[in-house]
């Protein structure tokens, strides 16, 4: 396929190099190194399992990045649609055959990897949306008629994973493609309906909510209604990456994670764990580089003519600073715990391929900027 | 496909990606500002917090300190105990390892449901204690077996050890704490471990906190389930302070041999100091079996009893004084000019006053006697007349400046204070009026007269000195060592007026002591008359002198009254020890040694031990034999500590 997308396309391999963003893939490659050494950290020092598995994804998935980004963007308009409803009979299959982990059924097993569709669905909305948006005329957005094919695009890959149930990833996956309907052009007006209608069905959707979800939105409103129960991961993270105080306690050395005080330390919480050993000059640091990656993607962005590309890079831009602000934020105890992963850094096979895909169809938008779609 | 119009959509994009571009930059500010303020402001905050997490103390008991008597004989001291823990967690199988144990160390159904009861209440890593005291065969079994038993883990620790039954009254005895313990005891807050044992009574009551030291901890770094990762520090703690007391264990022994299957008290003092050489209370306990917890058929042994073997009867143990508080009625007559002792009064064997009679003890009469007769004869007649005439206040006034009626020791829990009876006590406790009848059975110290003997002994001891307030004393702090160097000298210069008693008390009177009297030839006509009482035929202790130069004593006897003859008992000559055990009366003896130069008072109470004379004094001449023998040991031991 790769061998293929280049033969293709009128620019060899060493011009699809060249062409490529430095300065992004700079910071997957540096982003790629801390995650090895927070990684390390979290198997307590050893270059045990969650390391090992971790490295070879990222690699893996590294590989992914560079087909994707060899691939013309035109590729991946015109198999936006298949990509998407392929992602969707993935996730009506999880419904069926999934893997059922703490409570929750996410999975689909692949043998040499448990998929977690909703993390891919993340990148298919977009493409979806962006195509959609790409074929519509202007003066099309604002017509109700064509309002209803992405609220429908939106909405059911949403419900199928709030019912696995997943809330964190299902308001990640309704961000991107919200962002995409925004940016399209759609009014004010209509967000402003949409959201009085969400409002309105809040009580409902409460009374959907599992009791674990509740009492995690009321622990975040107030974290010491139950500091050992629920309120308890907010607290010791926040003692962890506070008492990193400026340079840190050291690699290996932050006792919060070494001693278990913190729960998912190398998925959800590996931020905590990281800021723990390298202090405010580490979490900063992190900080700066996925503000860096963003401003790229935007930049890309900036460069390319077309709408599909354009939508795809400002909203996959935007998303990926959504996941990496939903998890910081989490962790920080700003808002409350939804179960988001931190790209790149966080362990989990899934999310890597998506955030690696995503990331590869924004470098094809760069690279063959200077392509039409048709 | 290509829509047309790309150029004012890419418009529209680019204005809306603005808006987007400007919310992240707040937000990035936002997540910034966070950074700021967990990881720089409150840096310090999080770090004890994370500390508090990380670091956790266990806390041990550091040796009790050790309890001594004046010549440093260990009395409550502490030996090595064998002890077995189990881990829940190291062992494999914690049934089979329970069996094994049930086994090994032969313990029954109920002792394996507790065990039970232990590991599930707690965390698996925390260690349950199987036993805490395993005999030397015990715990080499174990040792033997050790490699089969996984989780268990023999421990050599520490525990009280009482080698002297003789004290176990007034040393007293530890046992775990009790919930009302923790709840009463301020002090246990931050001494009490799971292996502590806190004083129950005597001498471990009252000096449990300074005895109990100060708690060691090690720090470990635990992790989330509280699992320890490793040692950090240790904090040894502070052993418990070493005490010495005034008590001679050797005359300890051998008053207790002389209680041996009697129920009774003998307590002696230093007269000048209020040392006390001696408190035995007797049948004697073995404290050690609280030490690792009692089980129920010896508690109920203790408990159910006919002699209370628990209560310390020199303190607790509370008996009409009888003819004892003779020689304070004298003093008190005669200090309140309200009799004169060259007096004569006949005595028929009773008198008949206020429409009763009043019986003498000698059932055919003293005949004609004065008040030195009286005292020493202890002619219950004499006395009827002279209580008559003090009436019963002025006695029950100095009965107390005598020390009757309030506690003598500080910080006794069991101590018990007794009764001085008056018109208003009894007003007040009784709800009636005095009847001039009782001032007569008070003068010979029947009635409502409760007096423990350590009172008695006190009281003894203010007489021989000559009437002067002392203040007994049990332990000796540092500070107090030098308290009495002035003494050490006075009896030294003493010797020079041997014969010239009225100038030695004066020489006393120099020492700040306070006198307890008007006029100091009314104690000396006492002390005078006690020594008639043990040394001159007829007097009551006459049989049990001791005549050796420097052993001659002066004593009172008494017998008090458990339950008051009928007069057909009087008619049928009924005599006490055909009287059931529980009415017999009880057997009293005070006395000072030596005569010439006293130092010591002693008193001896014999329950339900028939007459004074008989039980009692006989047991206080071998106790004084003992103390007076022991007497220039003490002083050179006294003489050397201060030098």
């Amino acid at each position: 396929m790769l061998k293929r997308g280049s033969i293709q396309s009128h620019l060899n391999l060493k011009d699809k190099i060249l062409a490529m963003d430095f300065v992004l893939l700079s910071c997957i490659i540096i982003l790629g190194l801390i995650s090895f050494f927070a990684m390390y950290s979290t198997d307590g020092g050893e270059f045990a399992y969650h390391t090992k598995s971790h490295i070879v994804r990222f690699f893996v998935f590294f590989l992914l990045f560079f087909a994707a980004s060899f691939l013309k963007t035109n590729f991946w308009y015109t198999t936006s649609i298949p990509v998407y409803i392929g992602i969707l009979i993935l996730l009506i299959l999880v419904k069926y055959f999934g893997l059922t982990s703490s409570g929750s059924q996410r999975w689909l097993d692949l043998y040499f990897l448990n998929l977690q569709p909703s993390e891919l669905m993340k990148i298919g909305l977009i493409l979806f949306l962006a195509n959609y948006y790409h074929r519509i005329s202007a003066g099309d957005v604002n017509r109700i008629r064509f309002l209803f094919k992405p609220m429908v695009a939106l909405i059911i890959p949403f419900i199928l994973v709030v019912t696995q149930p997943d809330l964190g990833t299902a308001f990640l996956i309704g961000v991107g493609g919200f962002i995409v309907i925004w940016l399209a052009g759609v009014k004010m007006k209509y967000f402003a309906y949409f959201g009085l209608i969400l409002v309105s069905l809040t009580p409902i959707a409460i009374s959907f909510l599992k009791p674990y979800q509740k009492s995690r939105i009321l622990t975040f409103l107030d974290p010491s209604r139950d500091p050992l129960g629920a309120g308890y991961q907010i607290t010791q993270s926040k003692i962890a990456i506070g008492s990193g105080g400026f340079f840190g306690k050291g690699f290996l050395n932050g006792s919060q994670s070494y001693l278990d005080y913190l729960p998912e330390k190398h998925t959800d919480f590996i931020f905590t764990l990281f800021s723990e050993e390298f202090g405010f000059f580490g979490s900063s640091s992190v900080l700066a580089l996925y503000v860096v990656m963003t401003m790229r993607i935007v930049s890309i962005g900036n460069m390319v003519r077309d709408t599909f590309s354009k939508l795809y890079c400002y909203t996959f831009a935007t998303a990926f600073f959504v996941y990496v602000a939903v998890n910081m934020g989490m962790v920080l105890g700003l808002i409350p715990i939804v179960g988001a992963p931190l790209p790149i850094l966080s362990y989990g096979g899934s999310s890597m391929m998506a955030m690696m895909l995503g990331l590869g169809i924004a470098m094809s938008c760069k690279i063959h900027k200077d392509q039409s779609i048709n | 496909m290509i829509n047309s119009t790309g150029e004012s959509k890419s418009k529209l994009i680019g204005r809306r990606m603005f808006i987007i571009s400007a919310a992240k930059a707040v937000v990035v500010f936002g997540i910034l500002g966070r950074l700021i303020s967990l990881q720089i402001n409150e840096s310090k905050k999080y770090k004890t917090l994370s500390d508090k997490n990380r670091f956790r103390e266990w806390k041990f008991s550091p040796p009790r300190g050790t309890i001594n008597d004046f010549y440093g004989r260990q009395i409550a001291s502490n030996k090595q105990v064998y002890q077995l823990h189990i881990i829940p967690e190291n062992s494999e199988n914690i049934e089979i390892l329970i069996f094994r144990l049930k086994n090994i160390l032969n313990l029954t159904d109920k002792k394996i449901f507790k065990i039970r009861r232990k590991i599930k209440s707690q965390k698996p890593w925390d260690p349950v204690v199987i036993s805490d005291n395993l005999t030397w065969s015990e715990f080499s079994r174990i040792n033997l077996f050790l490699h089969e038993l996984h989780g268990a883990e023999p421990v050599v620790s520490v525990a009280r050890l009482y080698t002297e039954p003789s004290s176990a009254h007034v040393i007293g005895y530890v046992s775990k704490a009790s919930k009302k313990d923790l709840q009463n005891k301020e002090y246990l807050k931050d001494k009490i471990t799971t292996s502590t044992r806190v004083g129950k009574t005597g001498l471990e009551s009252k000096l449990d906190i300074q005895v109990l030291g100060d708690v060691g901890y090690k720090r470990y770094e635990v992790n989330a389930y509280g699992k320890r990762i490793k040692e950090i520090s240790i904090n040894p703690g502070k052993a418990g302070k070493n005490f010495k007391t005034t008590l001679d264990q050797e005359v300890q022994e051998l008053a207790s041999n002389l209680l041996k299957d009697k129920s009774g008290s003998v307590c002696v003092m230093d007269i000048y100091k209020g040392d006390i050489v001696a408190m035995v209370s007797s049948p004697v306990f073995d404290p050690n079996q609280f030490v690792h917890g009692i089980n129920n058929e010896n508690w109920n042994k203790l408990i159910k009893h006919r002699d209370k073997p628990l209560i310390n009867k020199s303190i607790a143990g509370l008996y009409p004084p009888g003819s004892t508080i003779k020689s304070l009625a004298v003093i008190s007559a005669l200090e309140n000019d309200v009799f004169n002792p060259k007096t004569v009064i006949r005595c028929n064997g009773s008198i008949e006053l206020y429409g009763e009679k009043f019986h003498c003890w000698k059932k055919k009469g003293h005949g004609y006697m004065d008040m030195r007769e009286g005292l020493k004869q202890s002619c219950d007649v004499y006395f009827y007349e002279v209580a008559r005439k003090l009436g019963i206040d002025r006695l029950s006034e100095t009965a107390k400046k005598f020390g009757l009626g309030e506690k003598v020791l500080d910080g006794f829990i069991e101590e018990r204070s007794g009764v001085v009876p008056n018109t208003s006590w009894k007003k007040k406790f009784i709800g009636k009026n005095w009847y001039l009848g009782e001032t007569l059975h008070a003068g010979i110290g029947q009635g409502y007269w409760q007096s423990s003997p350590m009172q008695l002994c006190l009281m003894t001891a203010q007489i021989a000195n000559g009437g002067y307030k002392i203040k007994p004393r049990i332990i000796l702090n540092d500070e107090e060592s030098d308290k009495f160097s002035d003494l050490n000298q006075f009896i030294e210069d003493r010797k020079l007026f041997a014969d010239d008693v009225v100038s030695l008390y004066d020489f006393i009177s120099k020492f700040k002591y306070r006198s307890l009297f008007r006029n100091p030839e009314n104690i000396k006509f006492v002390i005078d008359a006690l020594y008639g009482a043990t040394n001159e035929p007829g007097g009551t202790s006459y049989g049990s002198r001791l005549t050796k130069k420097g052993f001659v004593f002066a004593g009172k006897t008494g017998t008090s009254q458990v339950k008051r003859f009928t007069a057909r008992q009087r008619e049928l000559e009924i005599k006490n020890e055909d009287l059931p055990y529980e009415d017999r009366d009880h057997a009293l003896f005070v006395a000072f040694a030596p005569y010439k130069d006293p130092r010591y008072a002693i008193s001896v109470v014999i329950e339900h031990g028939g007459s004074g004379s008989k039980s009692a004094a006989p047991i206080a001449k071998k106790v004084i034999k003992k103390v007076l023998e022991r007497h220039p040991l003490r002083e050179s031991q006294t003489n050397g500590e201060i030098a």
